[in-house]
């Protein structure tokens, strides 16, 4: 049983692919506000994440939105259109039908906040891999969405990039946006999540609270896992 | 040996001469060569782009047929183009026949399935790369191919270049519609075809290389144009 | 996007420019007319004269004479300029034509190996190309429905060689038009019938020379042909009529005259005769 009011709920959903089973029968109700999805690598993290966003069609069962969110979703590598950094972050608002001066209103927005106003003009492939990926969190950022989903935000970027993509999120999730995010940094989970999600070979095994999950390890996976990836 | 060292002199004096009717040959042959080129783009590229990203019964289908229409012989399109475009054809009554005009339908036909398929190509994979984050936006796949159109721009000049390069080149289609009236509907290829029946063959090579230099420039334009592209978009 | 929207305005501008451009309106006519006198060069210098006279451009696509007659058969010339008198008589009992008037002729010539291996040189086409024929030397027909193939397949006959039975691997048939019928000869040192005026023009003659020539036998007359209006409403009659008049014309008859080529004449004009 999870924290809060679920506002997602997935009843036995699994996924096989070309006979291999990737997501194995996985009941469960997402509550938290900050939830992190951890596990083994190969364990069907990111699977299960695009399960949830919709990317990904269920094999079986379903999932339920007890009330409709809107969502967003950002990659471990952002993909950057070959325009100026403002014009991808007006791209989603584009899509969603909003016109100019407002839309170049709310990116331009959007990339203060990263705090990126400086490069809003420069070609976005020519960023540096941290600017790229902040781009992208202004990019979902500006769709205001009410559920954001993140895949390892930071795996490919430097420190100084992790901490502050790490800010960026956890101001994003201060602003009242669900957060759900896989990641391999114990750490990140650990500042961000308030609800961990633990994932061993397509089944979530565990579902705790941060702390409890950290401390308290209820299933012999976690607590090898944790074993293994504390120093 | 000797009778290319004629003809590449014979290129050079011709070049160096400003002749006129050389000029103006050259001229019409670009004329009609890059109008056909971008009527492919602007027919072709969409379709690719459809074809990468769109999913409708028969898909593989037509991605097998553009591939093999892309070895489609220019002879049989000028043959077609010339059945619908003579004045007993169906098309006959606008006198396009023996006309620039025809002879761009001809090619523009004749390229469309190049550029077509090479644009599927390059869709294809940058699709691969951006699906999940175009979907994740919300773009319909319609919407998502018209960005990766715009987006994959600078790569589809090599699929828009390889159309050019075949237009300019063939004979077979622009001969049989165009006629090859002097001053009307002459291009590159037909002269060289005509001097070569004429027995002139230096001055055919001749004009040979000066079709060769002429889609060299084309093409280092276009390179270059690229080359900065990328450098400043990435 | 809005560059996309830039970039298709451009693209719309610049094929309307060259539409507009290519669609100049130019007082014109067809003319579906032969090798011959396209290659020989004949009607550059006869045509800037006509257009001059009378402000009528005439644009000659030069084919096989039954691939022209074709053309016109189908409409899309207004006159036909070619070299075969019984197909020409059939086009236009067919109705497709109004009527054939003789303009000019000009003479076939047999080309050769300069060495003459069938010994075939003299004055009698017909027993040149019997000589050819026992020697088995190599031979190259065009073999493409123009007037220059009828008019071999013709003399072969007279010549009485049947040449169904007696074809092989010497006769050799390349669908081709005279030019590029001469390249083939000169690569191969072989026999063909060639018009002079393409001969005269020719400049990859290789080992060749003139074999057979003067025989009466070998005269080649060009006629002109108005295709019928009613038949094609589109012709332009008028404008045609007055190419067909200027060329039989005693001006258009002197210019006719007086294309030489290295001081040879080519065309030897007979309008009315």
């Amino acid at each position: 049983m999870g924290i809060g009011m679920a506002w997602l709920v997935l009843d036995r959903l699994g996924l096989t692919e070309n006979g291999v089973c990737i997501i194995n029968d996985v009941s469960l109700k997402v509550g938290a506000g900050r939830t992190a999805i951890l596990g083994p690598n190969g364990a069907g993290k990111s699977t299960l994440l695009r399960l949830m966003h919709g990317l990904l069609r269920p094999s079986a069962g379903a999932q339920h939105w007890p009330a409709p969110l809107t969502q967003g979703m950002v990659f471990q590598r952002p993909v950057m259109l070959r325009t100026t950094a403002l014009a991808n972050v007006e791209y989603g608002l584009k899509l969603r039908g909003i016109k100019t001066p407002e839309r170049r209103q709310r990116a331009m927005a959007a990339l203060e906040r990263v705090g990126l106003p400086a490069i809003a003009e420069r070609p976005a492939r020519r960023l540096s891999g941290g600017e790229q990926q902040r781009v992208a969190l202004a990019r979902a950022w500006a769709l205001e969405p009410q559920v954001l989903f993140l895949d390892e935000p930071t795996a490919s970027l430097d420190p100084a990039s992790s901490r502050e993509v790490e800010r960026i999120i956890r101001e994003i999730a201060a602003s009242g946006t669900r957060i759900v995010m896989t990641t391999h940094n114990l750490g990140q989970a650990r500042r961000i999540a308030e609800e961990v999600l633990f994932i061993d070979s397509g089944r979530v095994v565990e579902q705790s609270p941060v702390e409890e999950f950290f401390t308290r390890p209820r299933h012999v996976a976690a607590q090898r896992f944790l074993e293994e990836e504390t120093p | 040996m000797g009778e290319i060292t004629t003809s590449l002199v014979l290129a050079g004096e011709l070049v160096a001469t400003g002749d006129a009717r050389l000029a103006s040959i050259v001229t019409l042959s670009l004329q009609v060569s890059l109008t056909a080129t971008l009527l492919a783009c602007l027919i072709g590229m969409p379709l690719g782009a459809l074809l990468a990203v769109g999913r409708f019964p028969g898909r593989h289908t037509l991605i097998v047929l553009f591939n093999g229409l892309m070895g489609l012989p220019p002879v049989v399109v000028g043959l077609l183009v010339y059945l619908l475009l003579s004045r007993a054809g169906p098309l006959g009554q606008f006198g396009l026949l023996f006309t620039p005009a025809a002879m761009i339908i001809a090619q523009t036909i004749l390229i469309v399935p190049i550029v077509a398929a090479l644009a599927r190509q390059v869709i294809e994979d940058a699709w691969r790369e951006y699906r999940e984050q175009l979907r994740s936006l919300g773009a319909s796949r319609l919407r998502a191919a018209m960005t990766l159109l715009w987006d994959g721009r600078f790569s589809l000049t090599t699929a828009g270049l390889a159309g050019f390069g075949r237009a300019i080149a063939e004979v077979g289609a622009v001969m049989i519609v165009g006629g090859n009236i002097d001053g009307v509907t002459r291009v590159m290829t037909t002269t060289i075809a005509l001097e070569t029946s004429k027995g002139d063959l230096p001055l055919a090579l001749a004009l040979g290389l000066i079709l060769i230099a002429v889609v060299l420039a084309v093409n280092t334009a276009a390179f270059m144009l690229r080359q900065w592209a990328e450098k400043r978009w990435g | 996007m809005t560059r996309l929207r830039t970039f298709l305005a451009v693209c719309c501008t610049t094929l309307l420019l060259v539409a507009t451009g290519t669609q100049a309106q130019e007082r014109f006519i067809t003319v579906a007319s032969t090798t011959s006198t396209e290659q020989s060069g004949l009607f550059g210098h006869l045509l800037p004269a006509f257009t001059k006279a009378s402000g009528i451009k005439v644009r000659v696509v030069a084919l096989g004479t039954g691939q022209a007659l074709d053309m016109a058969r189908r409409g899309d010339a207004d006159v036909v300029f070619v070299h075969d008198q019984a197909a020409e008589e059939k086009f236009i009992a067919e109705g497709y034509g109004v009527s054939r008037q003789g303009v000019m002729y000009n003479d076939f010539v047999l080309i050769g190996p300069k060495t003459d291996p069938a010994k075939a040189i003299g004055k009698d086409i017909l027993e040149g190309l019997r000589r050819i024929e026992t020697a088995r030397s190599p031979f190259v027909s065009r073999g493409d429905k123009s007037g220059t193939h009828a008019a071999e397949l013709r003399y072969w006959k007279a010549a009485g060689v049947d040449l169904e039975a007696k074809k092989g691997p010497w006769y050799r048939d390349t669908g081709s038009g005279m030019g590029s019928a001469l390249n083939t000869a000169a690569s191969m040192n072989a026999y063909l019938l060639a018009d002079r005026g393409t001969w005269l023009a020719f400049k990859n003659r290789g080992e060749l020379g003139i074999v057979v020539q003067g025989d009466t036998r070998l005269f080649n007359q060009y006629g002109v042909i108005l295709v019928n209006p009613v038949r094609h409403p589109h012709v332009k009659q008028a404008d045609s009529q007055k190419f067909i008049d200027w060329l039989v014309s005693a001006a258009g008859q002197k210019m006719i005259a007086d294309y030489k080529i290295d001081g040879e004449q080519l065309f030897f004009p007979n309008a009315g005769r």
